[in-house]
């Protein structure tokens, strides 16, 4: 199987022939606002306010996949994700207040504040169905949904989002495996940014690439630039006509870096200078809008409208947060047992 | 009644299951055109085919993976785990994963799901191939935890956790599966949490779980021919557990004996025997004794295994410490 390199985005000016209108640009482009203001309010109530406790893991700096990826679902299509999931809720639309309700422990939370950071994008309303916080074990989970809808005669998708930790895990191998000889309609996503926490991935993945892994399970791969949501939006698109259409899974590879830490606590003082520089001038976001400028498909007036609709959203999901009160105690023995 | 091996009842239970609910489906290492490798889905590919009855690779978490995933999306999986000593290497999936999704969902998620396995203790299976550690799985709330011990109750007990809307570790005894029993005909689903009292009797109760209940039915006959009246009670299911039919019994007794086969420490008896000193301290006239496997690995050679291994003799010696 080749692994298909799509480092080169397609040009501004093919945007349009490749499915990309303006109104869907400019959503991406108001996703990748929403997660990236979303987690910096996150890290200010951590970090600043001590209003919030508990590990918790931003994707600052990966928006462009959550938005890429998952713009190229249909809305039924459902997807996995892991404890650095608030941006995969965003992009496929759980709402911000029920979000930051959840990382407050409390009752209007997507969890009922039962799940916390680490699973607050469960929420299968909006086709969220999962989040892990052990590393690699959505995966297999992700091909039993798959299995499932193939089962029923449905022709959704499964996308399954993991780092590059994950790829050294039994779960990844075995699922990969399977996926590939059940030929199940999944993609997954890895999102790889360089560090399993302080572990390089050069340091701990005896491969050219996680991309190249799919080859050892008759897998396609994709290597693709991840903070290019355009390019993981192609990328993800062709994987997933793929899965519909009965083609079996693909394993996509984004290529990104995490503006901060593992997790918000975390400094990130092992990543050498120069590659933090390197990395924070291809942020996903600034160059998106730049290369929406020069294609004139959008003006600084948009940016600004989005940035404000965005701040007031998440204003008011804290303000909905802090107000909304905790499940009591006496309620908890109801949730152990489905009845 | 027809008598019917525990191997056939627990088949005709998933068969029923399977006609019943096209929603039922299996998945496991060789269950399909090998019919499992003691039988239990003989039959079923053929009659089912291959999306309902799937071999799978030997990926053990992947398998359970695949079946909370395919429960979560409205199927209901019952994957096989060919040894119970297998399913260590599949425990994240079953109890970090399945277990807590209905709860840490706030109880949006549901996994209808059983993972069913088997524990060769008595076969010479040696350390690798004959582990029992039910407490592995009660010890961690969201699971339900279930162990047959009769044709009778692996039919009607399986037909229950397919029908169950959680996640359930159905265990099932290697030396029962060629054991006959009566089994009715037709459907018919035992209720989990409700023990069986298997042997009325006022002098002694003895608890006994899976392989065991049988030992300590034939314990129990050879101590009423030395006087004594034992109650024999198979709790069926430990988590649920049913301690309300133990502590009653325990009442009339004054005494107890919880007889299982995986280790002493921290294993069922431990479990049974504190929640009867917690809740019916009153009611005892004298310790309660734990028969049981002792703390090592399993032994291969025949002859040290059967040493190893409770017995019916083993809890009769018991039962006469206790009264003597």
């Amino acid at each position: 199987m080749e692994i298909t390199r799509t480092f080169k985005s397609v040009d501004a000016g093919n945007y349009a022939r490749h499915g990309l209108s303006r109104e869907r640009l400019l959503q991406m482009l108001r996703r990748m606002i929403e997660i990236r203001r979303f987690e910096e309010r996150v890290e200010h109530l951590f970090l600043q306010e001590g209003a919030l406790i508990g590990p918790s893991h931003l994707c600052l700096g990966q928006e462009a996949i959550a938005a890429g990826a998952i713009g190229a679902l249909k809305d039924d299509d459902l997807i996995t994700t892991t404890y650095r999931g608030h941006g995969h809720a965003i992009a496929k639309g759980v709402p911000l207040k029920l979000l930051m309700a959840e990382l407050f422990g409390k009752a209007t939370g997507t969890c009922k504040g039962l799940g916390g950071s680490m699973h607050v994008a469960i929420y299968p309303e909006k086709g969220s169905v999962y989040a892990t916080a052990i590393v690699g074990s959505g995966i297999v989970i992700a091909n039993g949904i798959a299995l499932a809808l193939r089962q029923a005669g449905k022709r959704q998708v499964v996308m399954t989002f993991f780092g590059d930790g994950a790829s050294n895990t039994g779960s990844f191998h075995e699922g990969m495996n399977l996926a590939s000889v059940w030929k199940l309609p999944v993609i997954f996503v890895c999102e790889n940014n360089l560090y399993a926490m302080s572990t390089r991935a050069d340091q701990a993945v005896a491969a050219e690439s996680v991309a190249s892994r799919a080859e050892a399970y008759r897998m396609r791969s994709v290597l693709t630039d991840g903070n290019d949501a355009v390019a993981v939006f192609l990328a993800a698109k062709q994987a997933i006509e793929n899965a519909r259409n009965g083609h079996g899974p693909t394993l996509l590879e984004c290529m990104t870096y995490k503006l901060k830490g593992h997790g918000v606590y975390d400094k990130a003082e092992y990543r050498p200078k120069e590659e933090v520089e390197r990395w924070l001038k291809r942020d996903p976001i600034n160059n998106f809008e730049a290369r929406l400028l020069e294609a004139k498909l959008a003006t600084q007036a948009d940016f600004d409208q989005i940035e404000k609709q965005v701040a007031a959203e998440v204003e008011e999901s804290v303000t909905f947060a802090k107000k909304s009160s905790v499940l009591p105690f006496e309620d908890l023995m109801k949730y152990v047992y489905a009845r | 009644m027809r008598q019917l091996t525990y191997a056939d009842a627990l088949r005709e239970g998933l068969r029923e299951e399977m006609i019943r609910d096209p929603r039922v489906v299996l998945m496991g290492e060789e269950i399909g055109v090998f019919e499992g490798v003691y039988k239990v889905t003989r039959g079923l590919l053929k009659e089912f085919g291959p999306e309902r009855v799937r071999d799978t690779p030997i990926s053990e978490a992947a398998i359970a993976g695949a079946a909370i995933g395919a429960a979560l999306a409205g199927l209901k999986p019952v994957a096989e785990i060919m040894y119970m000593d297998f399913v260590p290497i599949c425990l994240d999936q079953i109890a970090t994963q399945a277990a807590k999704m209905h709860f840490m969902s706030g109880g949006k998620l549901k996994v209808p799901m059983v993972l069913r396995t088997q524990y060769s203790l008595g076969r010479a299976h040696g350390s690798q191939h004959s582990q029992f550690f039910p407490s592995w799985f009660f010890q961690v709330p969201g699971l339900k935890v279930v162990l047959p011990s009769t044709p009778h109750d692996a039919k009607g007990l399986l037909k229950a956790a397919i029908r169950d809307g959680n996640p359930v570790v159905f265990i099932e005894s290697g030396v029962l599966y060629r054991t006959k029993g009566p089994v009715p005909e037709g459907d018919y689903v035992i209720p989990f949490g409700q023990c069986d009292v298997k042997r009325k009797g006022n002098d002694l109760t003895i608890v006994a779980v899976s392989r065991l209940v049988n030992e300590a039915l034939a314990a129990a006959t050879k101590l009423e021919e030395e006087g004594l009246l034992v109650e024999v009670i198979d709790p069926r299911t430990i988590q649920p557990l049913d301690l309300a039919t133990i502590l009653e019994s325990v009442k009339r007794t004054g005494r107890l004996i919880v007889a299982s086969d995986d280790v002493k420490s921290g294993g069922i008896g431990s479990e049974i025997a504190a929640a009867v000193v917690e809740e019916g301290f009153d009611s005892l006239d004298a310790p309660i004794l734990r028969v049981a496997s002792p703390n090592m690995p399993i032994p291969f050679s025949p002859t040290l295994e059967q040493a190893y291994m409770p017995n019916a003799e083993k809890i009769a010696e018991a039962a006469r410490k206790l009264i003597g």
